[in-house]
């Protein structure tokens, strides 16, 4: 299972802010758990949602240079539950960023609803052996194209958001080959391993990495 | 400009809404790591609040001199060298360095900055009605 807890960006304004959306479905598996009978998405896997929403807001911002790491939550609110059938809109917007790091608000609607709200702070890891095994490029690069940021990005200046340079090197680094069209196909037969130790099919693993994830 | 008083409340409202605490905690003498339990992130939060709230620019180092404190040049043996207490007190003039400096321990120094000596930080900042 890869922890990725939204489904696409919709925004996405470097440096300033983006909105990605989650859609809750009773396909995923958590949700019989919490909690049996009564399904609702758990406050926590929204929290993450919303740093994951800002978290790659703050990491583009370096253009991926820095390590971005979730380091705190000064507040989050909730206001009512969301349930099955229900989209989630987060929106994180960047209120500081430093070298030292980035202080995002970050807001969750169903509809026009403000569901929940967050203050996030974010820490740039330095460069040492401790963050590298904390971020394997792969994951990254795949999370990246596979929710679309490229797509709907702009750049500060309005521009189209393209690509870092250092992405392709990540990509040679994480064995990562461009399959045509678009996303990526993983060439190490150890990801399917990885996928099936998670407890997916080894049906479904080569079916999720061979697909191209966008068409 | 701000008067003392208004540059203490704000600086009260940062660090009791960046570290939880009440606001009968912040004293001007409380300890920001010893008494207030502010950790490393606590910091940037606090500086990112007191950019906002009184519209100034804290550079890196400048509140906290985590360069000076891991400079080996600066420490020897878990202490401050005297060239290293001479490079703190220019960086840090709002701060009392002098019961530091009697025992330098670089693992004290974390207790040694107080609510006080924000205050003078941000009034060196902004200035200060009379």
């Amino acid at each position: 299972m890869r922890w990725i807890w939204i489904d696409k960006f919709i925004e996405f304004e470097s440096g300033k802010q983006a909105t990605a959306i989650k859609n809750v479905s009773l396909a995923e598996e958590h949700l019989h758990d919490h909690f049996p009978g009564y399904p609702v998405m758990p406050a926590s896997l929204i929290l993450e949602g919303l740093a994951q929403t800002g978290g790659l807001l703050v990491g583009e911002h370096s253009r991926f240079e820095e390590k971005v790491i979730l380091a705190k939550v000064s507040k989050v609110v909730f206001h009512f539950l969301a349930v099955p059938g229900d989209t989630l809109r987060y929106t994180a917007v960047i209120g500081s960023i430093t070298e030292g790091g980035a202080r995002v608000s970050a807001t969750s609607h169903v509809g026009d609803r403000l569901q929940g709200e967050a203050e996030i702070m974010f820490a740039h890891l330095d460069d040492t052996g401790r963050a590298k095994t904390l971020f394997e490029p792969k994951n990254f690069v795949f999370t990246m194209k596979l929710l679309g940021v490229f797509d709907v990005g702009r750049a500060s200046d309005g521009g189209k958001l393209i690509e870092p340079p250092g992405l392709a090197a990540l990509r040679a680094e994480a064995g990562l080959e461009r399959v045509q069209g678009s996303g990526f196909r993983v060439q190490d037969a150890q990801a399917e391993q990885r996928v099936q130790g998670s407890g997916f099919r080894v049906q479904d693993a080569q079916a999720s990495t061979t697909d191209p994830p966008r068409s | 400009m701000p008067s003392k008083q208004e540059i203490f409340e704000k600086i009260r409202t940062c660090l009791v809404e960046a570290l939880g605490v009440d606001e009968d905690e912040v004293t001007p003498e409380a300890t920001l790591v010893g008494d207030l339990g502010a950790e490393s992130i606590d910091f940037l939060d606090i500086v990112f609040r007191l950019e906002k709230s009184f519209n100034i620019k804290v550079p890196r180092g400048e509140l906290f001199p985590e360069d000076i404190l891991t400079n080996s040049e600066y420490v020897r043996d878990g202490k401050v060298t005297p060239d290293g207490l001479k490079q703190l007190r220019e960086r840090m003039p709002f701060a009392d360095l002098d019961a530091f400096s009697a025992n330098p321990n670089v693992k004290d120094f974390g207790n040694l900055l107080t609510v006080q000596d924000m205050v003078r930080y941000v009034e060196s900042k902004v200035g200060v009605a009379a």
